[in-house]
């Protein structure tokens, strides 16, 4: 099939990008979108030209590098996937792809597609652990029995890969998907609750300082997550926050 | 902003004010109700709102308190929302994802609150005239013809019926959002959203039908 | 040619490592203080030993190439981990996970290590629990397992088929903690591209920063390298696509011996190649063998009707399908280790029966698991005599639960429903039990360099068995480097900070700028990939699944002939002091096109087949792995004397005390 892809370009965090328009041809159902974007690429470095910068690592959906805001979505169309394994099928001949880098404040660009999402790692640094030594010299594994229903929800949780599509995808730029699934992972185990009070304290403040916007429930992030977090995690993190709040 | 420094407080008190809105706002549907089913019940109602004290020298600045409060945290929290993402996308579906009216409670928010304007022109500013300024003899009848008369002008029954209409998008998102930012989540959460989709819809429409009925049913000057 | 010394200790195999724990010298914790560590890469190896070495007090910095320590390769592992915990009761223990990894590697790796991967496995699972990591659960509460290839017991703990998501993340939490102390600083971004030397010993990386392009020195007393494995080296591969020798090569072109290269695991179930623009390839996990089955047409004709689109798997009858891994070795059957199924699906598909249009893929069919859990379902809920649709939903129900992230996956890819008709795999480049040489303290032939997870040679001999990829990755970096590495840093506590204003530091960055320069200023023809893919090709075509001594003799060639026009025709766009993922892979590609070279020799001088390498001069009438015990028990390690050609190999010998040395069977 042949498309017309509207991508953001921009040289470096300092310059002023804009939308440039590319034509390619070739492009079969079976490829990736990142493939896509590897044949436009080559094309682009025949011709002396500097390819489209995007970030992208494991190409099967779990590393959580690859971005992109596709036609006005995270992740593009599809649901339940990264833009790695979005396929080109979804699309159609002579379609116009609008490519656009995730767009928040706490997100700035570095260059082209590729956005600095540094703010998440700082929350994680602000409380995302159970502070336990690395020394192996714990408790038997099973001498703490977890419900299964608590382990089951805890992963569902653990699952989150830190795109930032929930970011990308509301309208306010929270980040309180994210940031909730962190608190919730540890805070649905007995071992997590320990320093549970701590723990939202410190990473909401920090999600704060990030400069991500409010959560108003619009639902946007649950919907578009390739990894299917659940809005249930942000009820559980305002819960845990009101809970630790009182508690001081 | 003190204890309102963090996003969830934050949402929390705005979630918190806008529960206690809708209280107050069913216990004006069902006063209002009265004056369909029967005046004079309305009229007594009325007047015990209109004069006990403790309504109207504790609850009513309560009230007023509650409804500042939610439009300036709005107004507040629209500006810092819109201030995280600076440049704005080229395209941005937002359709795909998220109801309208969870998208634009900024719309309906202002909408609501235009009408309000409105409202305390109609009837909370010739109240208090009528109570405080020029003082007039209490007559504990005189609600019921009063409100009537206020439903006459075909312009103004269609702006209140367009503000009921924005009035239910706006609590079709935010009430039971409320419930999310306040952290409830359990096996009652479907039970309970449905019951706010349901208060969302009957309560405004009630609203209007009142409305309809009094300018279709005018009592001669 | 010398022979290595492993300085694993004397002394009966169970008390080796207790003794040396005992006997190995300790930094007391105000040293500690005034000592550094660079911990090149933060996967599971890397991220875990940052994480303990830094919480013992020293000043740890990571390096990673991704933006994140989270998001390193280790991510993507999916099936579980082992430890010989023997929660199952079903006879396991610290020999036998130790028995079954020397076997599973045919008897190619180091006992004493393996022993003691063995003896700290169970540690693993406890710390991870005890981080929080939510691994699958009984109804009771307690810890699932499931079995994997070449064992016969369930040893294997895991999180859905995130296994190796959940435990990186385990790592990385543990290293948050750190980083809140001030005790890591992770440099992200950043890809180190020299190892500075001073006086015989490791002394520091040139790293460059990715998005300004500018290159850093960075000093510190040991550098560990934990940077992963090359299986990029075959440009197709289930790695990530920034996955890269670079780090080790580094290291091996200053003097670290690279050893067993020629050992690389081709996984049997990964999504076929699809077309010529394929960039990756996905694996299905090995769990999935639990419960599929594997099968090719049993007539060529039939195979020709499937590739033709004439003939729909579902439509094939019982008997005229092979089952050939059952049939072939009926006491493990479809969990036979990972070189065993690869080998005869390609044989299968050698032959004539592969069944996508590339005639390059086989069968992993639920079918049977459905209709038998299915049955079970209906039987537990009362329902003795279930009519076939009811079966059929409840089985899939179960095989969801199970397995439903990389069913969906597998949907999204191939854009076939996976429950309802059969999945095609076939066998792609995975892990690399080759590496840097380390010794038992995983130290390499550089002083004060050590080694790391999958960047090492150690445990795997050669071939790995499921799930003990990431028990290798946790065992190192959270409880042997970070006390072994101990007793190296012992005599540098009056040694002070690190200057990088000296002449190595200086050499090394000028090193690095060079090649650099070298690259953006090519003006050549071809892209980078261009010659990643050419290079790909001759590794799959000569030195893959099997090998012989003329392909393998070509390959050399070729690859240095590649070489050679890669220098001169590459072109990179953009600039070097700016961020340049171009630049960044042909820094990368440059070095694969030298490991490949050296890859390839390694398996020419290996006259025997063991685990995943295949010589077809030496296999058994069956078409089995011939070893050479008597000339080939040992390991090779090379060392760097410019062309990968002129590498010197020297022997460290495999000595088998507590093991019988066997001819491996799965029948």
């Amino acid at each position: 099939m042949n498309l017309t892809l509207k991508i953001w370009r921009q040289k470096d965090a300092q310059s002023k990008g804009s939308m440039q328009t590319y034509s390619i041809s070739g492009v079969e159902g079976d490829m990736s979108f990142l493939e896509m974007l590897d044949v436009l690429n080559t094309q682009l470095i025949e011709k002396g030209e500097e390819p489209v910068v995007f970030d992208h690592d494991c190409r099967e959906g779990i590393c959580g590098s690859c971005s992109l805001m596709i036609n006005g979505e995270p992740h593009g169309p599809d649901r339940l996937v990264t833009t790695c394994q979005l396929h080109m099928r979804k699309f159609n001949d002579g379609d116009t792809i609008v490519i656009e880098p995730f767009r928040a404040k706490a997100f700035p660009v570095i260059k082209d597609l590729m956005v600095d999402r540094s703010a998440f790692d700082r929350i994680q640094h602000a409380g995302g652990y159970i502070s336990v030594n690395t020394s192996g010299n714990t408790i038997d594994a099973n001498a703490i029995p977890v419900e299964k229903a608590d382990a089951d929800a805890s992963f569902m949780a653990a699952a989150c890969i830190g795109c930032g599509a929930c970011v990308a995808a509301c309208k306010n730029a929270s980040a309180m998907l994210f940031t909730s699934a962190k608190v919730s992972q540890f805070a649905l185990l007995p071992q997590g609750k320990v320093e549970a009070t701590r723990r939202v304290l410190n990473m909401v403040e920090q999600m704060d300082k990030e400069g991500f916007g409010n959560c108003t429930n619009t639902g946007a992030c649950e919907v578009e997550c390739p990894k299917g977090i659940s809005l249930e995690n942000i009820a559980r993190m305002n819960r845990e926050y009101l809970a630790a709040s009182v508690k001081g | 902003m003190g204890i309102l420094s963090s996003s969830i407080a934050r949402k929390v008190a705005m979630a918190l004010s806008g529960l206690f809105l809708v209280v107050f706002l069913t216990q004006h549907c069902v006063i209002n109700l009265t004056s369909v089913l029967d005046p004079d019940t309305f009229n007594s109602w009325s007047h015990f709102m209109g004069t006990n004290g403790l309504v109207q020298f504790a609850l009513q600045p309560v009230l007023i308190f509650g409804v500042v409060f939610h439009f300036v945290m709005g107004f507040a929290l629209e500006l810092k929302n819109r201030s995280a993402r600076a440049h704005k996308y080229a395209m941005y579906k937002g359709s795909a994802n998220a109801s309208w009216a969870s998208r634009n409670m900024i719309i309906s928010g202002i909408v609501v609150l235009a009408f309000l304007g409105l409202h305390f022109y109609d009837f909370w500013v010739p109240e208090i005239v009528h109570k405080y300024i020029e003082t007039h003899p209490e007559d504990p009848t005189r609600y019921y013809a009063e409100t009537v008369h206020k439903f006459e002008s075909p312009i103004r029954v269609g702006l209140y019926v367009l503000a009921f209409a924005l009035l239910a998008v706006h609590l079709w998102h935010g009430f039971s959002s409320s419930f999310q930012s306040v952290g409830f989540n359990n096996k009652y959460s479907k039970a309970l959203k449905g019951f706010t989709k349901a208060f969302a819809i009957v309560i405004p429409l009630l609203f209007a039908v009142i409305a309809l009925y009094h300018h279709f049913n005018q009592i001669p000057h | 040619m010398s022979v290595l010394k492993s300085n694993a200790p004397a002394g009966p195999l169970a008390d080796k490592w207790t003794k040396h724990k005992n006997d190995i010298d300790l930094v007391n914790p105000a040293n500690k203080r005034n000592i550094d560590v660079i911990v090149v890469g933060t996967g599971l190896a890397g991220g875990s030993a940052a994480a303990t070495l830094a919480e013992l007090g020293y000043n740890v910095k990571t390096f990673c190439y991704q933006d994140s320590p989270r998001r390193a390769h280790s991510i993507a592992a999916q099936g579980g981990i082992n430890a010989a915990k023997n929660y199952q009761g079903d006879g396991d223990s610290t020999y036998r996970l130790f028995y079954d990894t020397i076997k599973g590697g045919d008897y190619r790796s180091r006992e004493a290590n393996v022993y003691r991967l063995a003896e700290v496995s169970s540690n693993i699972i406890d710390q991870c629990v005890a981080q929080g990591v939510p691994f699958a659960r009984e109804y009771g509460g307690l810890l699932d397992n499931r079995s994997f290839g070449g064992v016969l017991v369930s040893r294997t703990f895991y999180a859905k088929g995130q296994t190796g998501q959940q435990l990186l993340l385990g790592a990385y939490s543990a290293m948050n903690r750190q980083i809140n102390r001030g005790k890591i600083k992770a440099f992200n971004r950043h890809e180190m591209l020299d190892l500075v030397i001073v006086d015989g010993k490791a002394r520091g990386i040139i790293a460059r920063n990715l998005v300004t392009g500018e290159l850093e020195r960075h000093s510190a007393h040991a550098v560990v390298i934990a940077s992963g494995g090359y299986g990029n080296v075959f440009y197709l591969s289930t790695n990530a696509m920034g996955s890269n020798v670079t780090a080790s090569w580094k290291i091996h072109r200053r003097g670290a011996y690279f050893a067993n290269p020629c050992f690389t695991q081709i996984h049997p179930t990964c999504i076929p190649v699809s077309g010529d623009h394929q960039s990756k390839l996905t694996l299905m996990s090995e769990s999935l063998r639990n419960d599929g089955r594997i099968w090719v047409p049993a007539k060529k004709e039939d195979a020709e009707a499937i590739r033709a689109g004439k003939l729909k798997p579902t439509e094939l009858k019982e008997e005229d399908r092979d089952y050939y891994l059952e049939r072939r070795y009926p006491s493990f059957g479809n969990l036979v280790p990972r070189d065993v199924a690869s080998r005869a699906a390609k044989e299968r598909c050698d032959a004539g029966f592969g069944v996508n249009k590339t005639g390059e893929a086989v069968y992993l069919d639920f079918a049977a698991a459905i209709e038998r859990y299915g049955k079970e379902q209906a039987a537990i809920q009362g329902n003795q005599n279930p009519t076939k649709e009811e079966w059929l939903a409840l089985g899939e129900k179960v095989i969801e639960t199970k397995y439903g992230n990389l069913f969906q996956m597998y949907e999204k890819i191939v854009d076939e429903n996976p429950y309802k008709t059969p999945m095609m795999i076939y066998p792609a480049v995975h892990y690399t039990m080759g590496g840097i040489w380390v010794d038992y303290n995983l130290q390499t032939t550089i002083p004060g360099c050590y080694a790391a997870g999958e960047a090492n040679f150690s445990d795997h001999g050669a071939n790995r068995l499921g799930a003990s990829a990431l028990m290798q990755g946790l065992a190192d970096g959270y409880f042997v480097l970070p006390y072994t590495i101990g007793d190296y840093l012992a005599d540098d506590i009056r040694t002070g900070p690190i200057s990088t204003e000296t002449p190595e530091f200086e050499e090394a960055e000028n090193n690095v700028r060079t090649t650099l320069e070298k690259l953006v200023n090519n003006n050549g023809t071809k892209s980078v990939d261009y010659f990643h893919k050419r290079l790909g090709k001759i590794m799959w075509n000569e030195v893959g699944m099997s090998r012989n001594a003329e392909g393998l003799k070509k390959a050399m060639a070729d690859i240095k002939a590649l070489r050679e026009e890669f220098w001169k025709e590459v072109r990179v766009p953009g600039e070097m002091d700016s961020m340049n993922p171009e630049l960044e892979k042909a820094m990368r590609v440059a070095d694969f096109l030298e490991l490949g070279e050296l890859f390839a020799k390694d398996a020419l001088d290996r006259n025997e087949s063991c685990g995943g390498h295949f010589r077809e001069e030496y296999q058994t009438e069956e078409g089995e792995a011939l070893r050479d015990d008597e000339n080939y028990m040992y390991v090779a390690a090379w060392e760097y004397k410019g062309e990968p050609a002129d590498a010197v190999l020297h022997k460290e010998s495999l000595d088998y005390d507590n093991i019988e040395v066997k001819t491996r069977s799965y029948k």
